[in-house]
């Protein structure tokens, strides 16, 4: 069964912009991006917006409906407000390109600027390595990542506090955690969290966690373990004591 | 670290674009965290109806000096300061207290509903200026565990009061009382072993997980309550200040404690 839905979308480019009204039909079982799809059809063949998969796991189409960082793909209309106009705007956390679109390349120079992974020597003559599942389960989470970039949006230290040259954000605290707690790594990120990712600036609000569309558990099993981490090296007199007189 | 890039715009305060009633839960957050430290303040300085036969109030466990038979070192100090009016829940508060405000869940909860900080997800904030818990004043909260430390032994206390709670003059029984402490203790057994910082120190520093049954065991108890920290924390704050309401109404012939068995 089709039905009117109206939309306001956020058009234009890095110098203005504003909302503009669209109206359009919709089938049962639409998603947002079907329907932003219809507009750019059928009245505004300028309107820029990128996808790719439609199926949640390319991580282009980010944006904010509703006031919520979500992919677009994967929100369906029958999960919002029936009746009332859907509002679909880019993410306010980065430059605009145009309309839906925004310049996401801050996140790809801070993935460049994390220690990559440092395995240990092999364990076996064949180059191999013999890991525990239960290690390895755990940072499996971190690697459902699909990089759409939704958490750091709705971080405020990055959205509101616009500190993008200092704090690397919850998807490279993700991509930190699964490199800094597998079991092969011998790299030492953890001064490196507390002065150049500044990793103190979150303050747990757990956003990121409750936007990510792959449902890792951001805040909990990477950034607070991580937070604990630098706890135990910088901000624990007693274990620091202990390090001392061990000599470790 | 890599360059900037600017955010579109930045919202002013409580600006947002979204629809939901997304002001609720920091709203009830508010009012129960406000509730509890009001309540909790006022009965710290009551010095009074804190015990009852068996029972002495969770706000005022252990009680290290008091005139109550629970006092473990009787009355109190010649040395307490003439200008602080004494209560013996004054001695212990400080640690429970500090417990949960460093609570991992408390911070993220209180940081929005109390500071605005944001107010809500994607909402707009009250201050530009920001320091999160990176510098002074907040890096303090780096301090939890060692109030974890200090809560692990309070809830060992906390469970021997649950068990003199079934003592009674007459023997062993079972009062109303007796469950509202029993339930009491196990929420707040509950909240403290499923603490981020006892996850860290239970196995989460090591790359490697602990590979025996006990480490393996206490691993993963820690990790499922810590699942369910939200949770535990509110059931529990609610129980703390209710065990002590119990007492106090008990204590002051309000209610009647009845006896089950
Ligand atoms: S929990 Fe930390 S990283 Fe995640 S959104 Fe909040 S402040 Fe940002
Ligand atoms: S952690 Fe989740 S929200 Fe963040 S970029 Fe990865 S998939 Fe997206
Ligand atoms: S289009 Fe790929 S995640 Fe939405
Ligand atoms: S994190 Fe909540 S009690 Fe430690």
């Amino acid at each position: 069964m089709s039905k009117k839905v109206s939309l306001r979308i956020w058009r234009g480019d890095k110098d203005s912009g504003e909302f503009k009204s669209y109206e359009t039909e919709a089938d049962d079982g639409m998603v947002v991006l079907d329907v932003v799809h219809q507009v750019q059809a059928t009245q505004a063949p300028d309107l820029a917006v990128r996808w790719n998969c439609k199926a949640g796991k390319c991580g282009s189409c980010s944006a904010e409906i509703n006031g919520m960082p979500r992919l677009m793909c994967m929100t369906r209309l029958s999960d919002l407000p029936e009746g009332e106009p859907i509002t679909v705007e880019p993410m306010m956390a980065f430059p605009i390109i145009k309309d839906l679109v925004t310049d996401v390349s801050w996140n790809f120079r801070v993935k460049q600027t994390i220690k990559p992974f440092k395995p240990r020597p092999p364990d076996a003559p064949d180059g191999t390595w013999r890991m525990d599942q239960r290690d390895v389960d755990r940072v499996q989470e971190f690697r459902k990542c699909i990089e759409c970039f939704l958490c750091q949006n709705v971080c405020h230290v990055l959205r509101d506090h616009a500190k993008h040259e200092t704090f690397i954000g919850p998807r490279f605290f993700v991509h930190t955690a699964a490199l800094e707690m597998h079991p092969l790594d011998t790299e030492d990120r953890v001064p490196a969290l507390k002065d150049d990712y500044n990793l103190g600036y979150c303050n747990i609000t757990k956003c990121c966690t409750k936007v990510c569309p792959e449902s890792i558990t951001i805040t909990d099993n990477a950034i607070i373990p991580l937070k604990e981490r630098v706890v135990d090296r910088f901000y624990d007199p007693v274990r620091r004591l202990f390090r001392v007189l061990s000599g470790s | 670290m890599a360059e900037a890039a600017r955010p579109r715009k930045v919202r002013l305060f409580l600006v947002t674009e979204r629809k939901d009633k997304w002001w609720v839960t920091p709203l009830l957050t508010f009012l129960g965290l406000s509730t509890f430290i009001v309540y909790v303040t006022w009965a710290a300085f009551q010095n009074a109806n804190y015990t009852f036969g068996p029972y002495l109030s969770p706000l005022y466990a252990p009680e290290i000096f008091g005139h109550s038979p629970h006092a473990w070192f009787g009355p109190p100090p010649t040395w307490w300061p003439g200008m602080i009016p004494f209560s013996p829940a004054l001695l212990i508060l400080p640690f429970p207290a500090g417990f949960r405000f460093t609570c991992y869940y408390y911070r993220g909860a209180y940081y929005k509903a109390f500071w605005g900080d944001p107010p809500s997800c994607a909402v707009g904030e009250p201050r530009k200026s920001y320091l999160g818990e990176r510098y002074f004043p907040l890096i303090i909260q780096n301090i939890h565990r060692y109030f974890l430390y200090a809560a692990l032994v309070f809830i060992v206390l906390l469970a021997y009061d649950a068990m003199l709670a079934f003592r009674f003059p007459d023997g062993i029984h079972v009062h109303v009382g007796t469950l509202v402490f029993c339930t009491n203790v196990v929420l707040l057994g509950g909240y403290t072993f499923g603490c981020h910082s006892l996850r860290h120190i239970v196995g989460g520093r090591k790359d490697q997980l602990p590979k025996d049954a006990v480490g393996r065991a206490c691993y993963d108890c820690v990790s499922g309550l810590n699942r369910r920290h939200q949770l535990f924390a509110w059931c529990s704050l609610f129980s703390v200040g209710f065990t002590d309401v119990y007492v106090r109404m008990c204590a002051m012939g309000v209610w009647t404690d009845a006896r089950l068995f």
